[in-house]
Order: C-alpha cells, then sequence, then structure tokens
C-alpha cells in the first residue's frame, strides 16, 4: 500500500513537473522537461453515492455522484472504484469514516457528501475529501448551495476541490465553452454559435444559423462573446451579449472584411484582423474610445493575434517569411520577434492564462498538430496528430486545452477534443451535433 | 485546348453543385438555364439564355466565371488571366452588371489564414478586373475562406477546384 502511494506521488510530481509551476517562465530561463513518463498509473478514488438528507433529494443525490466521478475520472489522473466495489456504505455524512472499509478496496482518496433539497427548492451540497492511507480528511469540509438548476454546477465544484486539493492546480470544472455547432452536408454547413458546460452538457445557442459564424470567443468575464459573422453578407467582427443576445459589429467597418478577434485580458480592448484591399493586417479597438489603431503594416497576412495574460504582448501568425509562423510583438505594435521555428507551418497562437506556455495549430507533411511551446519558442512539444486538428484554447488552469479535429472526406465532420499540455488523455466532448472553433470560457464564480 | 477544358470543368461543376452561394446571379433575373447545354453552339438562341452573350448564364459558362490557383498561392496563371480578360470584356460591355467576386480557400489551412488568403485571391481577380479597365465601384470582395468549399473530397482532385475567385454578377450600376 505505501508503495502504491509512492508510485502516485511520483507520478504526481512528475505531472507537476511536466505542466510545470508557473513562476518557473521566462525571466528564470528555459525550464527542462522531458517526458519520460509513458503512462501516469491514475489515482485509484471512491465516490459513494451522496447522502440525501430528504426523499426529495434521492434522485439528485446520485446524479450530482455521478457528475463528480466523471469530472475527475475524465481528467485520466484518477481512476474512479466503481460503486459496486465498494465493501462499506456511507449511511450519514457525520459518521467517522472506517478508513480499513475503503482501504479494502484499495482506495487512496474518498469523497464523501451529502445532498439536501430544501422547501423552497434550493439546494445544499456538502463534501469532504479524505486521504484513506493517512486517515485524515485532506482539507476542510465545503457547503454549496444553489437553485435546482444549477445542480451540475455544485458538482463541478466540488470535483474542482477535490481535483486542486490533489494536484495543487487550479480547478476549471466549472467552467463553459462556447463553440460553433455545425448541421448539414460539408458545401452548405449551417453554423450556430453554441455554449456549453464544459463537459458538453447544458448546450443552449446564440445565434440562428442564417449566417456564417465563426470563431466565437469569450470575453474574460464570460459575459460577452465576440466572433466573426456574415450577418451583414460580409465578415464582420461582432460582439454578442451573453444574457442578452444582442449584437454589435465592432470596428472594421472601412474594412473589407475584419476577423480573428479575441479580446484583451481586461475585456476593454479588441483585436483583430483586417482585409483592406488583399493585405490582412492587425488592428485594435479600445471599445470605450471606440477608437481604432493598426499594429502592423505589412504586405503579408498578419493574423490569428493573442493577448499575453498581462496584457502587454500580441501573440501572432504572419506569412512574413514566405510561410506562416508566430511572432510576438508588444501590444501596441512594433517589431514583431518570430518564436517558431520548427518544420511546417504554424497558426493559431494562444497564450496561456499562466502565461507559461502558447499552444498552436501546426501543418507539417499532409498532417496537422495542436501543440504548445514556452513563449520564447524553446520547448516545442506537439499533443495531437491528425488530418486536420486545428484552433487549441486553453482550460482556465492553464492545463488543458481543447481544439478542433475535423474527419476528412466528403462525410467529413468536425468534433471537439481535450488533451492535456502533457500530451495524454486525448478526449472527444460531447455535443449534439459536429462542433468546432471551442472557445473556453473562465472558473465560474 | 487548356481554356477549353477549363471553362469546360467549370460547367460541370456548376451542373454539379448549382450556384448556393451565388444567390446574387439568380437576382439579375436571369431565372435558371440548363448546364447541360452549355457546349458551344448547343441548342437555339434564347434571349438570356447561354446563347445570349449578353446573359449571366453565358458570363457563367462560355466565359468561366471562376479561376483557380495553386496552393497558397494567389498569383494568377496564364489561363486564369485568359478567363479574366474575357469577364472584363463581358463587364465592359454590359454595363448594367456589378460583380462580387468571391475568394475561397481549400480545406488545408487553419480558418483564418484560409480567409486572408481568400481575400488575397479576391482581391487579385478584382484588380485585374480593373486593370482591364472595369469601373472600380463595380467590384466588390468577400473570402469564404474554408467555409465553402465546391468540391468535397478531401484530395488535390477536389482541392484545386476549390481554390478558387468566383465572379457572382448582379444587376445593378455600382458605385
Amino acid at each position: 500500500m505505501t508503495l502504491r502511494l509512492t508510485t502516485f506521488l511520483r507520478a504526481l510530481a512528475a505531472f507537476l513537473a511536466l505542466t510545470g509551476p508557473a513562476l518557473a517562465q521566462e525571466s528564470s530561463g528555459p525550464l527542462r522537461i522531458e517526458i519520460t513518463d509513458g503512462v501516469i498509473e491514475p489515482l485509484p478514488f471512491a465516490v459513494p453515492a451522496f447522502v440525501a438528507r430528504n426523499d426529495a433529494g434521492a434522485e439528485l443525490a446520485q446524479e450530482i455522484t455521478r457528475v463528480i466521478a466523471a469530472d475527475l475520472a475524465n481528467t485520466g489522473l484518477f481512476r474512479e472504484i466503481p460503486q459496486e466495489a465498494h465493501v462499506a456504505r456511507i449511511g450519514s455524512f457525520d459518521a467517522p469514516i472506517q478508513f480499513s472499509d475503503w482501504k479494502a478496496i484499495n482506495a487512496q482518496a474518498l469523497i464523501t457528501g451529502s445532498v439536501l433539497v430544501e422547501d423552497g427548492g434550493r439546494i445544499v451540497v456538502q463534501f469532504r475529501l479524505y486521504d484513506v492511507f493517512s486517515e485524515a480528511p485532506l482539507g476542510d469540509g465545503l457547503q454549496f448551495a444553489g437553485t435546482a438548476e444549477g445542480w451540475r454546477r455544485m458538482a463541478h465544484k466540488v470535483a474542482d476541490a477535490a481535483y486542486s486539493r490533489i494536484t495543487g492546480e487550479d480547478p476549471y470544472f466549472d467552467s463553459r465553452v462556447t463553440f460553433v455547432s455545425e448541421l448539414g452536408p460539408k458545401d452548405a454547413r449551417q453554423k450556430r454559435i453554441g455554449v456549453m458546460d464544459y463537459d458538453g452538457a447544458n448546450v443552449t445557442y446564440l445565434t440562428s444559423s442564417d449566417a456564417i459564424v465563426l470563431a466565437p470567443r469569450f470575453s474574460p468575464d464570460g459575459s460577452r462573446i465576440i466572433y466573426t459573422g456574415y450577418e451583414s453578407g460580409f465578415p464582420r467582427v461582432t460582439v454578442i451579449d451573453v444574457a442578452t443576445l444582442q449584437k454589435t459589429t465592432v470596428g472594421g467597418v472601412d474594412q473589407n472584411m475584419s476577423f480573428a478577434p479575441r479580446f484583451s485580458p481586461d475585456g476593454g480592448r479588441v483585436v483583430y484582423s483586417a482585409e483592406v484591399s488583399g493585405n490582412t493586417d492587425l488592428y485594435v479597438l479600445d471599445l470605450a474610445s471606440g477608437q481604432t489603431s493598426r499594429l502592423t503594416d505589412a504586405p503579408s497576412i498578419e493574423t490569428a493575434p493573442s493577448f499575453s495574460p498581462d496584457g502587454r504582448r500580441i501573440v501572432f501568425e504572419s506569412d512574413r517569411s514566405g510561410a506562416p509562423q508566430l511572432y510576438i510583438m508588444p501590444a501596441g505594435g512594433g517589431e514583431g520577434q518570430r518564436i517558431s521555428f520548427g518544420e511546417g507551418r504554424y497558426g493559431t497562437p494562444v497564450w496561456s492564462p499562466k502565461g507559461d506556455y502558447i499552444a498552436f495549430t501546426k501543418q507539417n507533411a499532409g498532417r496537422f498538430h495542436i501543440g504548445v511551446m514556452r513563449t520564447d519558442g524553446t520547448e516545442e512539444r506537439l499533443l495531437t496528430g491528425a488530418f486536420l486538428d486545428e484552433g487549441p484554447t486553453w482550460a482556465p488552469n492553464g492545463r488543458v486545452v481543447m481544439f478542433t479535429r475535423e474527419t476528412s472526406g466528403a462525410t467529413g465532420a468536425p468534433a471537439l477534443y481535450s488533451v492535456d499540455i502533457t500530451g495524454r488523455n486525448l478526449q472527444r466532448a460531447a455535443t449534439p451535433a459536429a462542433a468546432s472553433d471551442p472557445s473556453w470560457g473562465p472558473l465560474l464564480r | 485546348m487548356k481554356t477549353t477544358a477549363i471553362i469546360l470543368m467549370a460547367a460541370l461543376a456548376l451542373g454539379g453543385c448549382g450556384n448556393r452561394l451565388g444567390g446574387a446571379g439568380a437576382g439579375a433575373g436571369v431565372g435558371g438555364y440548363d448546364p447541360y447545354g452549355a457546349g458551344a453552339g448547343a441548342g437555339g438562341y434564347v434571349p438570356g439564355g447561354p446563347g445570349d452573350p449578353t446573359s449571366v448564364a453565358y458570363f457563367q459558362q462560355s466565359i468561366g466565371d471562376r479561376v483557380l490557383f495553386a496552393v497558397d498561392q494567389s498569383t494568377l496563371s496564364p489561363e486564369a488571366q485568359t478567363v479574366l480578360a474575357g469577364q472584363a470584356q463581358w463587364l465592359n460591355s454590359n454595363p448594367g452588371y456589378t460583380a462580387l467576386i468571391e475568394g475561397h480557400a481549400d480545406e488545408q489551412g487553419t480558418r483564418e489564414y484560409n480567409l486572408a488568403l481568400g481575400g488575397r485571391r479576391a482581391n487579385a481577380a478584382r484588380d485585374y478586373l480593373i486593370g482591364q479597365g472595369v469601373a472600380a465601384g463595380r467590384l466588390r470582395t468577400i473570402s469564404y475562406g474554408k467555409e465553402r468549399p465546391l468540391q468535397i473530397c478531401s484530395t488535390e482532385a477536389c482541392y484545386s477546384q476549390n481554390r478558387r475567385a468566383v465572379t457572382v454578377l448582379a444587376a445593378g450600376a455600382g458605385v
């Protein structure tokens, strides 16, 4: 048993080393990262059905338990010991834990909880996390309360707390993803903007499929989504308010086409591409003043801009060298410094919310890859490879990347996938229809 | 010979997929045409039909409404220049039309780069038409990137048809 724990701790240490502490970026020079472990042995955990504190909560307690288990197991870092294998039941949330019952099935982490549905419909969820082998709680018990519709969020909050306490990383389960839902044949795709929980639940649609919509991106607070829409007949950067669905076209009125927008980390500026007479350059728009400034002025294509988390720099894609490569420049414009030097073409760079990595799309030898590199271009690591992978987006904790994978041929269709920045745990996200262009929103409060 | 082949391919492509995006072409009041009667001299003269040199159908089929590009390129091949010269001549003789030039890319590229590339291609065609005397105010461009492929297979046979700039006519005098 001690051996198992040691194995897990070593694996966990390897995971953390791979993902790297954020404070070790840039100033301290290149951090040496080597992938030496083939597979991390996932941590076995048990999450017995949460105790329903009244009859009204019985079904919900089961469902909340399932969502917590799925959140943790889907990371690939944890393995659920199924309830059928448990030798003990938790009858009362406050009863003492018989750790021997959980050691007997080799559970290393134990999550217990209770669910109460109050008369007014409000739900109260309590939970505790235990380290089975040291026979002690890991952190304090927590209690969440909310509306019945918000039950999945409370389950995600519980799983987030467990994930954070065990890995030391920031949480990300209680978050949403905006994406493009796709229907119809490849030469007449109908697209509309959707929003879903990170795990594919609670899908809602924000636009009709009357006009092409591309690459929606959340504002930093999640209240707005910016995208490229053809509502006017021409591609235009458009902001939609998630609550009211009110749309506003921003920037680029005298430009032929504006696209590839992203918010600044403070939500006050938008950086985007505009095409004038066939030439695409980068511009930044201050939303409060409506003032637009031009950031690049070159005959090459400059597109796919993304701010650094401190808002002071912009990483973007340019074919000024003859083929698309990645560059970083000051947020006010100026000389771009090339950071990608590997074989092939690089595009769609996105700065990690932790600031430590840049995720990108790479096209080489007839295949597409999602990869990450340090902000100085070192330590390039390809996470995926397929016929067409593109457009990475970061989980709020900067440890998981979601992207579009499209299959080839006449019946080819896109789907959303996620992968750890170690390259492990490739997972297809559950969406009701074909889907593309994911953008991961902030951790919900 | 090569020109004939391109025009024929363009006609076949139209026959196969219609003009889903076009819309503007149908708006010119021309209505349907028979894509299979497109061969030179086929069928009798019908006003507005493909045999009528002032018709949109004639522009699409006999002159050719599209030019194709090499991978990642927006330079006009000699064949493309021939087609565009024909388009310019037609536009100069038929001043009652404006044109929207759609730039497209194949699926081998990221969404955003392909939008920019489509913009380059549409503008390369537009610049050529302007150079041939077509008033700039009659010509607009739009890029669809890789959003509207004409052919949907994932091989070069389809990609080569998708890397295109299509001149879509609409009735009007322009600005």
